[in-house]
């Protein structure tokens, strides 16, 4: 059975281009058709949060603008031309180069092009990510894997407490950066050393420090699997796989607790940090209770996600175990692998002790429309997806909040879900739907 | 007849309009070249990301209201739906419809229908979006992956004519055809012209078509052509797909872009008789009369034109002779497609700034009806030579240009761009909306616009002082246009040079 897609919840392979934009230092250079750089730098920055270009993105990036002549002839001597010209022109400790579908396709030997500017020493990696290959999770998880293959060297030193996070999707996320820093606050109150690459604390220097880790952490539900068990191969790093974004005081804390004893920290140390981190929180979510029971507008009668995976686990968790909230479907529209599915939709069986929520794994918007269309909700639904589902919540007569790509109506800086001030966040964003409601 | 609606899909521009993306020169240089044919467009061995035909053609038609796209390629090219329908609800917004999202399915090819071809996804496709938006028509677009497999998209779409009782109608616009993102206008509009728009039945002497964008701003045009007892209608956004069967009733078609405007206006004057207004673009005071009174030339209302002009120019001469003091002899840099690019020279230098240098996008030699673009033409006859240069965007090159250059403003178009000026501390004029600067008000509210710009900096400047460029400092003391027509290497002299 073909499966085709009605509104996109995802990019292809190459658009994870944004995963090299994310790398303070790093430059991607497309070997790709003339349109890929732009359209994913749209989809997945502009119209996703409005994250801007940065250092190096958009229409700032190298590219071989492959036309006819590439397709007929193989487009191998131009791209050696571009990466020649893009280490004179283009600023940066690391150069990772990216085919388009055009190349891959075409079957450029695009590995042997980057070989030999590895040979002569310069920092030049390279990773299929032709779009038809799958969309930008497996980007993500390719380009990674190159960086690991291609450019990190093997290294005797180990640092204590050093841990390197992999975690949510740069960009694709538009929570990104927020929220890689709220875990690096997270493990820095536990006593450990994170090492974040993504975002403007980290960068090609942060990199370079991945090999010496005591341990990789990947917070994810299953993006980055291949990553950790490729730096266990090559590094004999150990890694903990956490798989729910942790939200709220329950999952954090939780979280915290599986990590310190992971890291083999002492337990009074975890739950001294736990203690401090979540006094704000108590403070706060104690002030949001008079209007919490006597919302107006009326609470949501059921909370649906329609999101990836990451948040799909993440806001249901905190919902259902530190608001009280009742969950309806979740829709998972992150095309997991069948392998991953399980796991994924165990957790959602078990939100709490007393509480699971049906799962529906999709990448077809047709299909979250059609069930929900036939769902009756007794009250308003709360639905937590993207800037697609404006319209359909209109017409279910729901509260709508975008959290999840492409966050197409808000605009996004700083702002984390991730953690006891990330749970803040989202009451005050899904509170601040509720209390702007018409009644 | 330039436009031939028998072949299946419209010629790419290079080929066509023998459009170029490389240059360096001077207007009149150019135009008179390209008079001559004699205008070879350049290369360079270092470029960055364009755009592409795809994006300019799903574009427009997912905006047409009742019909359906279905995007045969890998979900990464069905991507910027994502913006189209950011630009849908803009414009329902605008016209105060209610909220509705556009028609689109994407056959998410993948590594299967590259070995296999991709016939099933296809046909589920056309299928689905028939089912689930009840569409008067379905246009297919291709892509890079469909166009190098092969596939036999108008064959298949032939198939399924039996079973689906709408138009299915294909619509070839593969990213690497074509090094001008224009041609994919071209293929939209090829696909609206031989499937969709029908002869008339009965003209309409008052029916004037108007090719935009999003037509936002479209009520200053309905006000002035309401006065010459004429009704606008805008296309192709937010059109029905009646309306554009019937475009040929119209008395003639006007554009607000040369490039966007000048396949679909020109074959409705060559196949359906509606003469295509080949004046200047409505922006600013020359381009409205040029526009205006072309149309008074072409329909017989010469004297009620003047009679508007006159009224509509007294209106503002105060606010604009203001306005010409406030920005004399600021300079000026541009950046934008042709036509922009072009009409907008005329603009500024009527607002009294001194255009220092237009950068365009592309350059097309002629448009359909086989002309040097009226407003290149104009330029070329000033008394002042304008310096020029043509790239597909190519920000590396445009920001050698601006640290040259350091004018005290710089008006572009095409997102992306404005962001690089304001790095580098400059003013940057983003001009989104076709409608900036439309007829004798709109010079009056984008003058202004400039001027707020220029009256407080202190954004722009920040960002300069805190911004490293991705550029080596040996990049930004090239002259700018250094690799234009460096030939790709053909010994391995180049290749060895240790950086």
């Amino acid at each position: 059975m073909a499966k085709v897609i009605e509104q996109v919840r995802y990019a292809c392979a190459l658009g994870a281009l944004h995963s090299v934009l994310a790398i303070d230092r790093a430059v991607p250079i497309l070997h790709a058709g003339p349109g890929c750089g732009q359209r994913l730098s749209t989809a997945l920055s502009l119209t996703n949060g409005y994250q801007g270009t940065g250092y190096a993105g958009g229409h700032s990036m190298p590219c071989t603008n492959s036309t006819e002549t590439e397709v007929v002839f193989g487009g191998e001597k131009k791209l050696k031309e571009l990466i020649t010209q893009s280490l004179r022109v283009m600023d940066a400790d690391l150069y990772v180069v990216l085919t388009g579908c055009t190349s891959d396709i075409v079957g450029d030997d695009v590995l042997e092009v980057a070989r030999s500017f590895q040979k002569k020493g310069h920092p030049v990696v390279c990773a299929q990510t032709g779009g038809f290959s799958g969309n930008n999770f497996h980007g993500h998880e390719l380009i990674l894997d190159a960086i690991i293959d291609q450019y990190l060297k093997p290294t005797d030193e180990r640092v204590p407490g050093l841990v390197n996070v992999f975690s949510v999707v740069p960009f694709y996320d538009a929570f990104w950066s927020g929220n890689l820093q709220a875990i690096q606050k997270l493990l820095t109150a536990l006593g450990l050393k994170p090492n974040v690459i993504f975002g403007p604390a980290g960068g090609v220097t942060a990199l370079n420090h991945v090999p010496k880790a005591q341990f990789n952490l990947l917070l994810s539900p299953w993006v980055g699997l291949n990553n950790v068990k490729s730096l266990e191969d090559k590094f004999g790093t150990p890694y903990l796989h956490y798989p729910i974004l942790p939200i709220g005081p329950t999952e954090t804390s939780k979280f915290l607790r599986t990590v310190g004893e992971f890291a083999g920290l002492a337990s009074e140390q975890v739950e001294t940090a736990i203690k401090e981190l979540e006094k704000p929180y108590d403070y706060y979510i104690e002030r949001s209770a008079d209007y919490l029971l006597q919302a107006r507008a009326g609470l949501p009668s059921r909370f649906i996600t329609i999101s990836d995976s990451f948040y799909g686990l993440g806001i249901s968790k905190f919902l259902v175990n530190d608001l009280g909230f009742l969950p309806g479907t979740q829709f998972v529209m992150d095309n997991i692998p069948q392998r991953h599915q399980s796991a994924v939709k165990a957790e959602f069986a078990n939100l709490s002790d007393t509480i699971a929520a049906p799962v529906v794994f999709t990448n077809d918007s047709g299909v979250v429309k059609e069930t929900l269309r036939e769902t009756k909700f007794k009250g308003r639904p709360l639905i937590l997806g993207s800037g697609w589902d404006q319209v359909l919540a209109k017409e279910l007569n729901g509260y709508q909040l975008s959290v999840t790509f492409p966050v197409s109506n808000r605009f996004i800086l700083n702002s984390s879900y991730v953690g006891y001030d990330g749970a803040l966040r989202l009451a005050e964003d899904v509170f601040s739907v509720l209390v702007n409601s018409s009644y | 007849m330039t436009i031939n609606l028998k072949a299946t899909e419209a010629k790419v521009r290079e080929n066509r309009l023998s459009s170029i993306t490389a240059y360096k020169g001077s207007v009149k240089d150019m135009v008179q070249k390209a008079g001559g044919c004699g205008l070879k467009g350049g290369e360079r061995c270092f470029t960055q990301t364009t755009s592409c035909s795809l994006g300019c053609a799903q574009g427009q038609l997912v905006m047409i209201q009742d019909a359906a796209v279905v995007g045969h390629s890998a979900i990464g090219c069905g991507s910027d739906t994502i913006q189209s329908n950011i630009n849908k609800r803009r414009g329902h917004f605008s016209r105060e419809w209610e909220l509705t999202d556009i028609n689109y399915i994407n056959t998410n090819m993948t590594e299967e229908a590259t070995v296999f071809g991709g016939k099933a996804k296809l046909r589920e496709g056309v299928r689905e979006a028939y089912r689930r938006f009840n569409p008067k028509a379905i246009f297919v677009t291709t892509s890079c992956v469909s166009g190098i497999i092969g596939e036999d998209v108008s064959g298949i779409l032939s198939e399924l004519e039996q079973e689906i009782p709408v138009p299915l109608v294909p619509v070839h616009c593969e990213g690497f055809r074509s090094r001008l993102w224009a041609s994919g206008f071209d293929a939209a509009f090829h696909a609206i012209l031989s499937y969709i728009v029908k002869p008339a039945e009965k003209k309409r002497p008052e029916l004037v078509n108007i090719i935009n964008f999003a037509g936002i701003g479209r009520a200053q045009v309905t006000r002035l052509l309401n006065r010459i007892g004429l009704v606008p209608q805008f296309i192709v956004q937010f059109t029905t797909l009646d309306q554009l069967s019937r475009l040929s009733e119209a008395a003639a078609t006007l554009s607000f872009c040369g490039t966007l405007g000048s396949y679909l206006a020109t074959g409705l004057e060559e196949h359906f008789g509606v003469p295509y207004i080949k004046s200047l673009q409505p922006h600013g005071i020359a381009g409205t009369d040029s526009w205006l009174r072309e149309l008074g030339r072409v329909l017989g209302k010469e004297d009620e034109v003047e009679a508007l002009i006159a009224e509509e120019k007294a209106a503002i001469a105060q606010e604009l002779a203001e306005l010409q003091t406030k920005l004399n002899g600021k300079r000026v840099v541009i950046g934008m497609g042709p036509s922009f690019a072009q009409n907008y020279t005329r603009l500024l230098d009527e607002l009294g700034m001194d255009v220092v240098w237009t950068a365009s996008w592309h350059f097309d030699q002629r448009h359909d009806y086989g002309e040097v673009p009226a407003a290149a033409q104009d330029l070329s006859e000033w008394d002042k030579d304008i310096p020029v240069s043509v790239s597909e965007l190519q920000i590396f090159e445009i920001i050698n240009l601006l640290r040259e250059l350091k004018p005290d403003v710089y008006v572009c178009r095409h997102p992306g761009m404005a962001i690089w000026a304001a790095k580098l501390g400059i003013p940057a004029i983003f001009v989104s909306d076709e409608y900036q600067s439309f007829g004798y008000q709109g010079i009056i509210s984008f003058g202004s616009r400039i001027a707020d710009a220029l009256a407080n900096p202190t954004f722009v400047r920040y960002l300069a002082s805190k911004i490293k460029l991705p550029y080596t400092n040996w990049w930004l003391e090239q002259d700018a246009f250094k690799y234009l027509d460096e030939a790709a290497p053909s010994s391995k002299v180049r290749s060895k040079e240790v950086i």
